[in-house]
């Protein structure tokens, strides 16, 4: 790298990281709201049931 | 716009499209670092470190796409009260904020072998940089409220005025430092850019680009879901006491002003 | 107007009543200001050339300490709802309240700073254009900072948040403020940078208002 390398590998890095990082954070956190929300809805079905259908309501 | 105002609708949307947005962006990311890495001709003037352009570039690109974006999404919030743009702002901050990050460390990276300083005070560094204090402050007014309707509506109101206030800043900046620092050495333009290096840095472009894309919309799945949770959370809390379906309501924000409802059309304000 | 006058009037009756608050403004200025020649060492030239900044910076600081109470107050008591429903536009409220903020906190500033001038050995022939920056400059500050301090209302740690909003939005004032004096002591003209923190006073003035406005409205539901 023309004896850059030390310059150019730790810029690479550190944009993959920060990418990585802010996709991985976003993802658990999907993971854990939907987690949570399976829960709630197991709890009352009802309910579940009937948001399900005014959902659909164009 | 006003189409994808519902919740349900706009997950639907977005689980439609955003397994596209995530191939897009990850074939263009693969094939722009193979470019910029191992095929794009090293600069005439700057060598090898030239390379260090095709992820500081596509960042500073999505530091400003991004707050372009929460001030447009801050605007529908605030006039036409759209329950999803602020939710959009929400969700884009901290990815914003991440990039311009990066531009600020990948150019310290590629400034320090091509001027001999990690930093230097002139019209552009100094703005971005203000430009990341204006996230950092836009993030933490979000999360200053208990009540979160409240936090997006505060947020927006302060990204409309950081957004003109920027220009502001780069101007004036700008005047500041040709007077007392007349700089000579940022130039890095040298002859326009040669396709060999265009490809790879528009590649590096799109594929950031859907890549915030898809974030964007992971991030407002989320929200919309918590948002649900929340009013689940406050429906049980009315539901009578010998209901045999309640669950124990949390302490926590009782009294605020989220008023989404699965059981009534969407199109309402999102708490 | 009337109303404008009237929320004048209030503001600064209670602000003389505790009239300490100005004081305390003046006394952290004169404070701060005086750290620095223990940081940089006494060495004059040196605290001549660096002068304008560090009055500009020590006025900015000041100016920040005293933004919370501007609305607070009046929020936590219900007075600011009062206010809000009462026909008189919030925008001008908001402007009666920061003449009133300004003449307790940017005016007193701008009494001591000839003192903090001499402190620091600046030339005398920057002493006028110091003061023409820091009259035109402090009621801008005022103004941007209303802003932060409408948005904070009822956030945890609102104290501490203000600044995170409002230095950025200050910069520009800050810089024009500190290159006039610079500019005038180098010999050049201050006028451009004059005519700039002019144009920023005149911009503020009715755009902060709208803005600090929306932001009570919203601490207001």
């Amino acid at each position: 790298m023309g004896g850059y390398a030390a310059f150019i590998w730790p810029a690479f890095a550190l944009t993959a990281v920060i990418m990585v990082g802010l996709a991985v954070s976003s993802l658990r956190e999907l993971r854990a709201q939907q987690k949570t929300l399976r829960d709630l809805e197991a709890e009352s079905p009802r309910r579940r049931r009937r948001a399900a259908a005014k959902d659909d309501r164009p | 716009m006003h189409r994808f105002a519902n919740p349900g609708r706009f997950l639907r949307l977005a689980e439609a499209i955003l397994p596209w947005c995530v191939g897009v962006s990850a074939v263009s990311i693969a094939v722009g670092l193979y470019l910029a890495l191992f095929v794009a001709p090293a600069d005439y003037q700057q060598s090898e470190s030239v390379r260090i352009m095709y992820v500081h570039v596509p960042s500073a690109w999505m530091a400003l796409f991004v707050y372009t974006n929460i001030a447009v999404a801050s605007a529908v919030a605030l006039i036409w009260r759209h329950p999803l743009a602020d939710l959009a702002a929400k969700a884009s901050s901290p990815v914003g904020a991440g990039f311009t990050f990066l531009a600020l460390v990948t150019g310290s990276l590629w400034g320090k072998p091509m001027w001999g300083t990690w930093w230097v005070w002139d019209a552009r560094l100094t703005s971005v940089l203000i430009l990341f204090f204006l996230y950092l402050g836009h993030m933490a007014l979000m999360n200053a409220f208990d009540d979160p309707a409240r936090g997006r509506k505060a947020a927006a109101v302060l990204a409309l005025v950081g957004f003109v206030n920027v220009p502001i800043i780069k101007f004036s900046v700008d005047w500041w430092n040709t007077l007392h620092q007349p700089s000579s050495l940022l130039r890095a333009e040298g002859p326009s850019i040669h396709p060999d290096m265009l490809w790879p840095l528009l590649l590096m472009g799109l594929g950031f680009t859907f890549y915030y894309v898809s974030l964007l919309l992971v991030r407002m799945k989320s929200e919309l879901l918590a948002a649900r949770i929340r009013a689940l959370h406050r429906l049980a809390m009315e539901r009578p006491a010998n209901d045999p379906g309640a669950r124990a309501a949390p302490a926590g924000s009782g009294v605020s002003s989220e008023k989404i409802d699965l059981d009534h059309s969407g199109g309402q304000e999102i708490g | 107007m009337t109303a404008f006058y009237g929320i004048l009037a209030r503001d600064l009756r209670l602000a003389l009543r505790q009239w300490m608050d100005a004081g305390l403004v003046i006394l952290f200025f004169l404070v701060c200001a005086a750290l620095f020649p223990f940081a940089v060492g006494p060495e004059p030239n040196l605290l001549a050339r660096i002068a304008p900044g560090i009055i500009a910076v020590s006025a900015l600081l000041a100016v920040l300490l005293s933004l919370e109470r501007l609305f607070l107050a009046d929020y936590e008591d219900g007075n600011l709802e009062l206010i809000a429903l009462s026909p008189a536009p919030l925008e001008l409220v908001v402007l009666a309240k920061v003449v009133a903020h300004w003449s307790t906190t940017g005016l007193p500033l701008l009494l001591a700073t000839p003192l903090i001038a001499l402190l620091y050995n600046m030339p005398a022939d920057g002493l006028p254009v110091l003061l023409v920056v820091m009259a035109l400059g402090t009621p801008t500050l005022s103004l941007i900072g209303a802003i932060g301090a409408a948005l904070t209302l009822g956030a945890r740690r609102g104290g501490v948040l203000i600044p995170l909003l409002v230095l950025p939005l200050w910069i520009s004032v800050l810089i024009f403020m500190v290159g006039a004096i610079d500019a005038e002591l180098a010999g050049l003209s201050a006028r451009p940078h004059v005519l700039f923190l002019g144009a920023f006073l005149l911009a503020a003035l009715p755009l902060a208002p709208w803005a600090s406005a929306a932001a009570l409205r919203q601490a207001l539901e």
